[in-house]
C-alpha cells in the first residue's frame, strides 16, 4: 500500500487581518497576479450582488451567490491553459480567472441567443470548451468520475496535463464521490479534488453529512493525500493547490483538498437560511471574509490603493450594466435550434418533429428570462 | 472468409479499430487480463496494453463516468457493462450526462462513448442476468441504440458506432452470442446505422424483431410457411434512430404486422412501432398489429421458458392477424 499523509490541521498563511502567520509558507504569486486576483474576487462580489438584485426584481429566473467563498475559487490558480476543470456551481471566480467574460456569464444566465450553451440550461450552468471548463451539472457529484476519466485520458495520452474538479461537502455523501476518488487512487490519475466545505448542503449541516472528523480524512481510504486548508485564505488555498497540481503533474497521482469556508447567504435565490440556522452565524464568518483578508495582505505589502479599488468596482459595475443591456436586447435562441445538438446530425424523427413545431403558431414564454 | 460467432466478431471489430485508431480505449470489469466474462475483449490486453484495455474497480457509475470524461477529452471510450442488468447504477451518468453533454453544452462537448453490454434472457440467469432494458435508452434523447443479431452485423455496426460522434448503447444478444455463427470478412467494413434488414421476403405478414428475437421470427416464418403463410421478416438492427422507411414499405406490402421483443410489453418498443405504423399506414392494414413480448413481470428464473417469446407464439400472432 502507498503511504499517504493526512493534514487534518488547517493549513493557513494569512491571519484574519491579512498578516502572514509566522512560519507559514507563502506561495510564489507575483504582485501583478495578486492584484488580478483581487480584481477578479471583486468582480465576483459585484456580479453576485447585481445578479441577485435583478433576480429579486423578476428579471432573472434563478441565481446562486458565492459571497464568503471566493478565495476557494482560486485553487485553479496553478493550472495551465491546457489543463481541464470540472466545476460545481459556486466557483464564479474560477471562470472569470480563466477568461470567461462578463458577457458570456450574463448571456448564459439569460439563456439568450448569445449564450454559449444556446439556452439549453437554467442559469448558473455554464460551459466553455474554449477554456476546457466542462458543463456544470445539477445532480451533484456526476462531474467527479468524469474528471477522473479526463485525467486518465491525459495520462494515457502521455501529457503532463492536470484535471481539477470542484464539489461541495454535501457531495462527499454521493456514490459518485467515492467511486471517482477510488478510480483516481487506483489509476493514479492526475486529478485534484477540491471540496468546498461551506457548512451547508442547502439546509443540511456538516454533522448530518458525515461522522468523520474532517472531509479531507476521506482521502486516506482511497490512497491519496487529504489536505485541509483555510478556504478563506487566498494564499493558503493557492499554496496547497500548487502542491497538489505539482504532484499530479509529476505523475504522483491525485490529492483531495478540503477548503474550509462558509456559505454566508442562501444556497440559491430560492433558499431562506433563516429557517434552519442561527442568524448570527454568518456575521461570525464575515470577520474571516476572504476579500478583506486579501485586501489586508495587499495593504501590508503596500500594494493596496483605496481609490484603485473604487475604480475596480466602478469598472465592473459598468461592464455588468453594459452586458445586461446587451443581454436584454438579444432574443431567445431560434426556435428550430431546439432540435440541434441532440445528435451530431438530425435523425428523421427529429426532422419531422421540427417541421411540426415550425408549422405551429408561435407561443410566448411566460418568463422574462 | 472466416466463420465467427458474435463474441468473436465483436472482438475482431475492437481489435481492428484499436489498431487503426490509438484513441480507442476499452474499460470495464474483467475486460483486461481475463478478456471479459464472455471473452469479448480476449487478447486485447496483451496486444494493446493495460493503458488501453483497462480493468476498472467494480462500480458501473465509475466505468461510465470515467468513459464520459475520456470521451470529452477526445478519446474513443468503449466501456463494457458486464450484464445489461447491472447498468442501472450508471443510469444517471448515461441518461443525464452522457446522452445530454452535446445538447446541454450547446454543441461544445460531443461525447462519443460506445457502451457495450450483453442483454436478454434464455440463459438461466434470472432477474439479474436476463433483462432487456432497451426501451429506457430509446426513450432517452441523445442516445443511439443498436442491437445486432448476427456476427456480420455485430462487427460492421460496432465499427460504424466507433466512427460516428454520438453516444451509443450497443446491446449484444448473449443468448445467441455463440450460437449465431456466420461468415465475417477479416477486413474492415461497416454496416451503416439506422438501416433495418429484410431477412426474408414475403407478402402476407411482416414480422419485426431485433437481436435474439430475430432467430425466433425466422423459425416462426418457417413454421408459418409450412402452413402456407408467407411472412416477411425484418431485423431492425438499429432501434434509435430506427428505419421507418423499411418498416412502412414492408407493412404497406403485407398489410399485417407482428412485433416481437423479449422486453416487457407495456411501454416496450413494440408499442412505439405499432403506434408509428398506425399513424402512417392505417389504410394499408388488414388487421390490428400484434405484439409478442415478455410479460410485465420481473424476469423469472424457473419459469423463464414460459416468459420468453417463442416461435409458436409468433405463429399464433401471425394467424391472429390473418383470421381477424
Amino acid at each position: 500500500m502507498v503511504a499517504v499523509h493526512l493534514q487534518d490541521d488547517l493549513r493557513r498563511v494569512l491571519d484574519e487581518d491579512g498578516r502572514v502567520i509566522k512560519g507559514a509558507q507563502v506561495p510564489p504569486v507575483p504582485d501583478e497576479d495578486l492584484l488580478r486576483i483581487f480584481d477578479t474576487m471583486t468582480l465576483v462580489r459585484v456580479m453576485d450582488d447585481r445578479m441577485m438584485k435583478i433576480q429579486r426584481q423578476g428579471r432573472l429566473g434563478f441565481y446562486m451567490k458565492s459571497i464568503g467563498e471566493e478565495a476557494s475559487h482560486f485553487a485553479v490558480y496553478p493550472l495551465r491553459k491546457t489543463d481541464w476543470v470540472f466545476p460545481s456551481y459556486r466557483e464564479q471566480g474560477a471562470w472569470f480567472w480563466a477568461g470567461y467574460s462578463v458577457e458570456n456569464y450574463i448571456d448564459q444566465l439569460f439563456g439568450n441567443e448569445a449564450d454559449p450553451t444556446k439556452g439549453r440550461q437554467m442559469p448558473v450552468h455554464h460551459s466553455a470548451s474554449w477554456l476546457n471548463y466542462v458543463s456544470i451539472s445539477s445532480p451533484v457529484g456526476t462531474q467527479i468520475p468524469q474528471a477522473v476519466g479526463t485525467a486518465m485520458a491525459m495520462k494515457i495520452s502521455g501529457t503532463d496535463e492536470v484535471c481539477m474538479t470542484y464539489f461541495g461537502e454535501g457531495t462527499s455523501s454521493t456514490g459518485e464521490f467515492h467511486v471517482g476518488m477510488n478510480f483516481a487512487g487506483v489509476h493514479k490519475a492526475p486529478v485534484v479534488f477540491v471540496c468546498r466545505n461551506n457548512g451547508y448542503a442547502i439546509s443540511v449541516p456538516i454533522e448530518k453529512q458525515t461522522a468523520a472528523k474532517t472531509f479531507a480524512s476521506k482521502a486516506v481510504g482511497y490512497g491519496m493525500p487529504g489536505v485541509r486548508v483555510d478556504g478563506n485564505d487566498i494564499l493558503a488555498v493557492i499554496q496547497v493547490s500548487m502542491e497538489a497540481v505539482d504532484r499530479a503533474r509529476a505523475g504522483d497521482g491525485p490529492t483531495m483538498i478540503e477548503a474550509l469556508t462558509y456559505r454566508r447567504e442562501g444556497h440559491s435565490s430560492s433558499d431562506d437560511p433563516s429557517v434552519y440556522r442561527d442568524p448570527n452565524e454568518p456575521e461570525t464568518w464575515g470577520k474571516k471574509d476572504p476579500l478583506n483578508r486579501l485586501r489586508g495582505y495587499l495593504k501590508h505589502r503596500g500594494l493596496y490603493d483605496e481609490q484603485a479599488e473604487k475604480q475596480i468596482i466602478e469598472r465592473h459595475n459598468e461592464a455588468i450594466t453594459a452586458a445586461l443591456a446587451r443581454a436584454d436586447s438579444l432574443g431567445a435562441p431560434p426556435v428550430e435550434s431546439l432540435f440541434d445538438d441532440v445528435y451530431e446530425e438530425l435523425p428523421w424523427h427529429l426532422v419531422e418533429q421540427r417541421q411540426y413545431l415550425m408549422a405551429q403558431p408561435r407561443t410566448r414564454s411566460p418568463h422574462k428570462h | 472468409m472466416p466463420t465467427m460467432n458474435i463474441i468473436q466478431a465483436v472482438n475482431d471489430a475492437l481489435r481492428l479499430e484499436m489498431a487503426r485508431e490509438p484513441k480507442v480505449v476499452v474499460l470495464g470489469e474483467d475486460v483486461g487480463k481475463f478478456g471479459g466474462v464472455f471473452r469479448a475483449t480476449s487478447g486485447l490486453y496483451e496486444e494493446f496494453g493495460p493503458e488501453r484495455v483497462i480493468d476498472t474497480p467494480l462500480a458501473e457509475a465509475g466505468i461510465i463516468g470515467t468513459a464520459v470524461g475520456m470521451a470529452l477529452y477526445g478519446m474513443r471510450a468503449v466501456p463494457e457493462i458486464q450484464f445489461a442488468d447491472f447498468i442501472f447504477p450508471a443510469f444517471d451518468q448515461i441518461v443525464n450526462e452522457l446522452a445530454k453533454f452535446r445538447y446541454r453544452s450547446g454543441g461544445q462537448y460531443p461525447c462519443p462513448v460506445v457502451i457495450r453490454t450483453p442483454y436478454g434472457g434464455g440463459i438461466r440467469g434470472g432477474h439479474y442476468h436476463s433483462q432487456s432494458p432497451e426501451a429506457m435508452f430509446i426513450h432517452t434523447a441523445g442516445l443511439k441504440v443498436v442491437i445486432p443479431s448476427n456476427p456480420y452485423d455485430a462487427k460492421g455496426m460496432l465499427l460504424s458506432c466507433l466512427r460516428q460522434n454520438d453516444p451509443v448503447i450497443f446491446m449484444e444478444p448473449k443468448r445467441i452470442y455463440r450460437a449465431a455463427r456466420g461468415d465475417v470478412p477479416a477486413e474492415d467494413y461497416i454496416v451503416p446505422l439506422g438501416q433495418a434488414k429484410v431477412v426474408r421476403e414475403g407478402d402476407q405478414v411482416t414480422l419485426i424483431a431485433y437481436g435474439a428475437m430475430v432467430p425466433v421470427i425466422e423459425e416462426a416464418a418457417d413454421k408459418a410457411a409450412a402452413q402456407g403463410i408467407s411472412c416477411e421478416t425484418l431485423d431492425l438492427r438499429t432501434l434509435m434512430p430506427y428505419d421507418i422507411d423499411t418498416i412502412l414499405a414492408s407493412v404497406k406490402k403485407t398489410g399485417r404486422a407482428v412485433v416481437v421483443h423479449e422486453a416487457p410489453r407495456t411501454c416496450g418498443f413494440g408499442g412505439e412501432l405499432a403506434a408509428t405504423i398506425y399513424e402512417r399506414a392505417m389504410e394499408y392494414l388488414e388487421a390490428p398489429i400484434q405484439r409478442v413480448t415478455g410479460f410485465d413481470t420481473p424476469f423469472p428464473y424457473s419459469l423463464e421458458h414460459e416468459y420468453m417469446p417463442n416461435a409458436d407464439r409468433v405463429v399464433g400472432a401471425v394467424r391472429a392477424t390473418l383470421e381477424w
